[in-house]
């Protein structure tokens, strides 16, 4: 009986996980769709709890696992009520490996128990006593949970600024000879003396975390959003893995479906930025060559003042906003609002234009400025405010780079050469805001800076509109 | 190989499930506007936090003296829990915005 409403319980979850994801494709339902996700989840988490059985034995140390919980709640809760929204790429990320961690760490656990079952057993293999097929779960959710774990905390270090891109020659063949030794140390753990059989684990997990290190590390921080969406379908497999071998149907559902789905969306990520999640993983961003042509003089650039932004942005008709990463790091999006209010009140049209991949993750501007109360329809997406630009008088770019640099368009040389750009020089004046003439994160210079109708406006982005805001109303 | 085919027939159910995973979530999210694609990793991201429940069932099982097990254990239950209440608490936080956006609009 009780086995049968656990089964349920795990139907019900399931199916609220399918539903789930279906309406967080869709504006409009997005939000009861998390929720109804998040109700199943907890159906499913309560019912293993108080209904789970093996062998016609319960579950036990109580303490334990409510313990756990509510540590790990309290701390989730807390962390992601507390995240600035800028850095939610960066906790969504975290998150993720925590969940690569868990699945690594159930197979830790049970990989154990077989060993600490077998290993009286000496100069035997492993493969004499445990099926292939339950083997390979476990290793296989080890593996992807570690490699999960360690590139998800690298991209993470990496959005929050705490790592650097490394990368050194010959470093994708490494990559390739480390993740050859995870296979290999994976198939000796199996077919090797028993006795060693814990070592050759750990060291199998070892590799892997290595190889989840190595794996992101060359990738550029632009690139991040991508990776952490294929991380996530990974650490979706490893929790299948763990569906394989408890026969639990909801852990696969969920685990496959999450896989699934997070491929797909990574593959989508890669189409809005017009390139192939191959060169995403191999050929990345700020190479040997991309850095020498960033070299080349691009000659004198124009400064302009705020007195006069001021006077250019309050006479125009049409001014377009282009807002990037800078203006997300400088919390910038309510003085961004604000001049909007206050141009919008002097009689001039404002709207946004938004590139897909602007900030650090695709829709991570909206979330911003609809944070800050930006009306939705005021946000263009790319195709819409392209037919835009030649009717507009200013375009007012805050923060943003590679995703209006022309050079994706004109220089086939360039690493971003083929991803669709804003093409902001279509109308009257571009004014630039960055806080320096530095290269975005593509590591590439930008040729737009350098040109006659082009002005730079240096600053933190709020500092900035905060003064700008000052001078318009001083007019 | 015969061990392979034992294997295949004992778990036919679980890969019938896999495959149909898979076409499922394939479909599911495919006409996604890109807007969206944040939040939908986030809420993807809180779904796989169903690792969880394997955390519990090894937690549950874990024998008194188990140190290991105790103690991996409790720590797998921790990092999943993190996983689950992080990533539906950050996803409702991204949607509350695009939501309380539309209503101030009307």
């Amino acid at each position: 009986m009780e086995l049968s409403i656990l089964t349920l319980c795990y139907l019900v979850g399931s199916v609220t996980f399918i539903i789930g994801l279906k309406m967080l494709s869709n504006p409009a339902t997005a939000r009861n769709g998390n929720l109804l996700a998040a109700a199943g989840m907890a159906i499913a988490i309560v019912g293993t709890i108080f209904l789970y059985e093996e062998d016609g034995k319960k579950l036990g140390n109580y303490a334990w696992i409510f313990g756990g919980i509510l540590v790990g709640g309290v701390i989730g809760t807390l962390a992601a009520k507390k995240v600035k929204m800028t850095a939610m790429p960066e906790m969504v990320s975290m998150f993720n490996g925590m969940g690569g961690a868990c699945a690594a760490l159930i197979s830790a656990v049970e990989f154990d128990h077989l060993y600490k079952s077998y290993k009286t057993i000496d100069s035997a293999w492993l493969a004499d006593f445990v099926p292939a097929g339950m083997y390979l779960t476990i290793i296989a959710g080890a593996i992807i949970g570690s490699v999960s774990f360690a590139g998800s905390m690298i991209a993470w270090g990496k959005l929050s600024g705490k790592i650097k891109d490394f990368s050194f020659r010959g470093q994708h063949i490494v990559n390739l000879l480390v993740l050859l030794l995870v296979l290999a140390a994976a198939v000796f753990t199996y077919q090797y003396n028993v006795g060693l059989a814990l070592i050759l684990f750990y060291t199998t997990v070892g590799l892997a975390l290595v190889y989840g290190v190595l794996f992101v590390m060359p990738i550029g921080g632009a690139d991040m959003p991508v990776v952490i969406s294929l991380l996530n379908s990974f650490t979706g497999v490893a929790a299948a893995c763990g569906g394989f071998l408890y026969n639990n149907k909801v852990m696969l559902t969920g685990g496959i479906l999450v896989g699934a789905a997070g491929t797909l969306l990574t593959i989508l990520m890669c189409k809005a930025m017009n390139r192939s999640l191959k060169n995403v993983l191999i050929g990345s961003f700020g190479g040997s060559s991309a850095a020498a042509a960033g070299k080349k003089d691009q000659g004198a650039y124009k400064e302009i003042t705020l007195s006069d932004t001021a006077v250019v942005m309050s006479y125009a008709n049409k001014v377009f906003i282009v807002p990037g990463y800078g203006l997300a790091v400088a919390q910038a999006q309510h003085a961004c609002h604000e001049l909007e209010k206050l141009l919008e009140s002097k009689g001039v049209e404002v709207k946004y234009a938004i590139h897909p991949v602007a900030g650090r993750m695709p829709g991570h501007m909206n979330v911003l400025l609809a944070e800050a109360d930006v009306s939705y329809d005021k946000l263009l997406e790319m195709e819409q405010a392209n037919d835009e630009f030649s009717t507009t008088d200013v375009v007012l770019v805050l923060g943003a780079n590679d995703v209006v640099n022309p050079a994706a368009k004109t220089d086939p040389a360039s690493p971003i050469y083929g991803m669709p750009i804003l093409d902001v020089e279509l109308s009257k004046n571009v004014i630039v805001n960055k806080r320096s003439m530095k290269p975005g994160y593509a590591g590439i210079e930008n040729d737009l800076f350098f040109q006659p109708k082009t002005s730079m406006l240096f600053g933190d982005a709020k500092k900035v509109l905060q003064d700008l805001i000052g001078e318009i109303k001083n007019l | 190989m015969e061990a392979i085919l034992t294997w295949i027939a004992d778990n036919q159910q679980m890969i019938y499930i896999v495959i149909l995973m898979i076409f499922v979530g394939i479909e599911v999210i495919g006409h996604v506007p890109s807007v969206l694609h944040t939040p939908l990793m986030s809420g993807a991201n809180a779904i796989h936090g169903v690792v969880i429940i394997g955390a519990i069932i090894v937690m549950g099982k874990a024998e008194h003296d188990n140190y290991v097990a105790l103690i991996l254990g409790f720590l797998a239950v921790v990092l999943g829990t993190l996983n689950v209440v992080g990533g539906f608490v950050v996803t409702d936080r991204m949607l509350e915005m695009f939501k309380g956006k539309k209503k101030s609009s009307k």
